[in-house]
């Protein structure tokens, strides 16, 4: 089997994120990494192989990203991934969703022309922008079944059966290879690398490709050929003295209900 | 504030990056609850066995990690930063190997040493008995041949993991003190399964801290042991034996080293914070100068661990100065947690804040892997035999 593993780079959620001046993400500038949630992704993608003992399966990373954003992919190898693929190119700067996976889509082609692809997996949604569309919009450009949300997955020959939970019930939404599948954090904490992990990553191939390499041409994606684009951003104001109720005279309770009222919170 | 570090390599840099994480994110949240509770952490050691950090000074072609001593150590300080317990618990584990790493046939080393540095077993060293500590050569534990098998008898004190351990590298007597020649002979080294048969644990010690560390005496009753699992000559033991705690008396450094960043950090943590007269304690001078004088001792215990394992990774005698690194970082260890809880006053002194532990686990540092009266005496010895071999200073470009 012939996994694709979706992994985007992200600044750190820990450290300052910052925007640049056309609005878009400050990604070089900041300490980035993989973002945590496509970690349940690779997770997936290697309890599988494991489950799926003597089977010949292999799972590559795949990365949009500027030229950083290679550490996101090394992660993953490092993790137990077999191959990176990086995608880079100056001209993919700004692009929307709608760009993002014409990008994605289009080095997916190529890996398939390669090997077909059986399975591509993605995080929930990326932990800076968080639109979670990726995966249905790569599902329709590749014409594929999706499966969306999965807390847990199972798999039998080319079945896949996932459980998605969401806020009123819960699913158990089956789906038949090749397909796109997208996972949450519920699926299971992902692995640290070992260290034998982290040297082997270094003698795994790595591919880097450029817009041109997968038939994409510039004037396709970046901020200019998004159909959005980020008007502005705001910090968040910074907390202030909270308020402090007291029930001296049997209205503490009132007080507070109505503060509550008052934030939208009841 | 964690240490600024200078590695040789790049993996030895991503190594330690692991390392930080992992402590970060799994050990440091636990140890609290763990030392009040005395319950020894197996999940821990397992989660580092899986990153491969349970082999890391052994040869990769015998399932280790193939760093240097120099890395191996940083490792142990970062985890000892987090977690005395864990970092006494990994030295151990790597000291419980030496034996086999170095005196074991290849056959032995084959069979048994790449699970044993894979991580996913746990090992213990007996060397202690309840009369014998300082002076193990007056050690009472037998190992009397009988046909294939060597059948052990008595008890091993203090050990370890004991009650715990996946395997135990044991000394024990094969003749008598009388007969063996020079002091110390007639000890020899096995590796006993846990699941032999006559061997028990008694119940763990109620220490004054290290309480995720189970410390307890393991029990041999008439213990047979096939020969196979002897590992050097016959008499050889106490040799190894000794040798394997140069190398361990370097890891005790590291964790100590560790012990005292993670009780200087609590304790500037807190000197900035907490006002008295007005200001900040830092900023009363009399309070800074403790912090100068903690930072000092930690730098200095780092450096000295570190120059004694870059001696040792020059393949050049480092016995006196992994003694020396020994004796620093335990002593300075004990008087920067001691300092910090100083730090603290009276909120030190509780147990809700993490410095009166730390102060009790850097006392056992003293004591254990030779006492730190007894590193002094290794250090006075090698000076006056130094001085009889004559200079023995030696300037050497790395790689020489
Ligand atoms: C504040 C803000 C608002 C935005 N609003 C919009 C908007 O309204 N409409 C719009 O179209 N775009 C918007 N964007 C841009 C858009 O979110 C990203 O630029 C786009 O590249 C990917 O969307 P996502 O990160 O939200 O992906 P998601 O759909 O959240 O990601 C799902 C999964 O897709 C995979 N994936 C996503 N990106 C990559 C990548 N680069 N490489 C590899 N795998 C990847 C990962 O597996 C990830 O877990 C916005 C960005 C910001 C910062
Ligand atoms: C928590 C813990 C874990 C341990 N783990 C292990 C283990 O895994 N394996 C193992 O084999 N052992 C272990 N030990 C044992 C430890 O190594 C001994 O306790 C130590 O060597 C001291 O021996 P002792 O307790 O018998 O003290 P003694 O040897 O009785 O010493 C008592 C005092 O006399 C001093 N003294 C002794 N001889 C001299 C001398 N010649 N000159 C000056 N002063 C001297 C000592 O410094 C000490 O202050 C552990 C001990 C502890 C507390």
């Amino acid at each position: 089997m012939n996994i694709v593993v979706c992994v985007k780079y992200v600044p750190d959620a820990t450290a300052d994120r910052q925007f640049e001046s056309d609005n878009t993400v400050d990604r070089v500038g900041v300490d980035g990494l993989l973002s945590e949630l496509d970690e349940y992704a690779v997770e997936q993608a290697l309890q599988l192989r494991e489950k799926r003992e003597g089977e010949d399966i292999e799972i590559t990373a795949l990365c949009v990203g500027p030229e950083k954003a290679v550490d996101a992919i090394r992660k993953a190898l490092q993790m137990g991934a077999d191959k990176g693929v990086h995608v880079v190119d100056d001209a993919i700067a700004g692009s929307d969703s709608v760009a993002t996976s014409l990008v994605l889509a289009k080095a997916r082609e190529k890996i398939g022309a390669e090997k077909k692809v059986d399975l591509v997996m993605t995080g929930m949604a990326s932990t800076d922008a968080s639109m979670s569309v990726i995966p249905a919009m790569l599902a329709e450009r590749l014409e594929l079944p999706q499966v969306t949300f999965a807390s847990v997955v199972e798999s039998q020959g080319e079945v896949f059966r996932v459980r998605r939970d969401g806020d009123t019930a819960t699913e158990i939404v089956e789906g038949r290879l090749p397909m796109v599948l997208s996972v949450t954090d519920q699926t299971g904490e992902a692995r640290y690398p070992s260290f034998k992990g982290i040297m082997a990553a270094k003698k795994k191939p790595l591919e880097t490709w450029a817009l041109s390499d997968i038939g994409v041409e510039a004037d396709q994606v970046g901020l200019s050929a998004s159909w959005t684009a980020v008007e502005g951003t705001e910090a968040r104001p910074p907390r202030t003295q909270g308020e402090i109720v007291t029930d001296e005279d049997g209205s503490g309770a009132t007080a507070l209900v109505d503060f509550l009222a008052s934030k939208k919170f009841i | 504030m964690p240490a600024t570090r200078v590695l040789p390599t790049d993996e030895a840099a991503e190594l330690l990056r692991l390392v930080r994480q992992i402590v970060r994110e799994q050990l440091a949240p636990r140890a609290a609850e763990a030392e009040e509770t005395a319950s020894f952490p197996r999940e821990v050691f397992t989660l580092l066995g899986e990153a491969d950090l349970l082999g890391l000074p052994y040869p990769e072609a015998q399932g280790g990690g193939g760093q240097p001593y120099e890395v191996y150590l940083q490792v142990l300080e970062e985890i000892g930063s987090a977690w005395s317990s864990v970092g006494v618990g990994t030295s151990v584990h790597a000291l419980s190997c030496f034996a086999l790493a170095n005196y074991g046939t290849p056959e032995q080393q084959e069979r048994w040493l790449p699970e044993m540095l894979g991580g996913s077993l746990l090992g213990a060293y007996c060397l202690s008995e309840a009369h014998a500590g300082s002076d193990p050569a007056a050690m009472r534990t037998k190992a009397v041949r009988d046909g294939d098998d060597y059948v052990l008898t008595g008890a091993k004190a203090w050990v370890t993991h004991g009650g715990e351990a996946d395997f135990y590298t044991v000394m024990a007597r094969t003749s008598d003190p009388s007969s063996s020649g020079p002091k110390g002979g007639g000890i020899s080294c096995f590796l006993v399964p846990a699941d032999a048969e006559g061997l028990s644990a008694d119940a763990a010690e109620r220490k004054m801290g290290l309480m995720g560390s189970t410390t307890a005496t393991m029990r041999f009753d008439g213990v047979r042991v096939p020969a196979e699992r002897r590992i050097g000559e016959e008499g050889q033991g106490l040799r190894i034996a000794l040798a394997a705690l140069d190398s361990g008396r370097l890891g005790i450094a590291a964790v100590a080293t560790g012990l005292a960043q993670g009780a200087l950090d609590a304790a500037l943590a807190y000197a900035r914070e907490r006002e008295a007269f007005g200001k900040r304690i830092i900023d009363h001078q009399g309070l800074g100068f403790v912090l100068a004088d903690a930072e000092a001792a930690v730098q200095t215990a780092r450096a000295m661990t570190l120059h004694a394992a870059r001696l040792k990774d020059a393949g050049l005698p480092f016995s006196r100065e992994a003694s020396i690194a020994k004796l620093v970082a335990t002593d300075n260890a004990m008087k920067v947690t001691t300092d910090a809880v100083q730090v603290l006053g009276g909120y030190g002194y509780t147990r809700d804040f993490p410095v009166e532990r730390y102060m009790r686990e850097a006392k056992v540092m003293q004591i254990f892997e030779g006492t730190n009266q007894i590193q002094r005496m290794i250090i006075a010895r090698s000076l006056d035999k130094g001085a009889d071999a004559g200079s023995d200073a030696e300037i050497r470009a790395y790689g020489d």
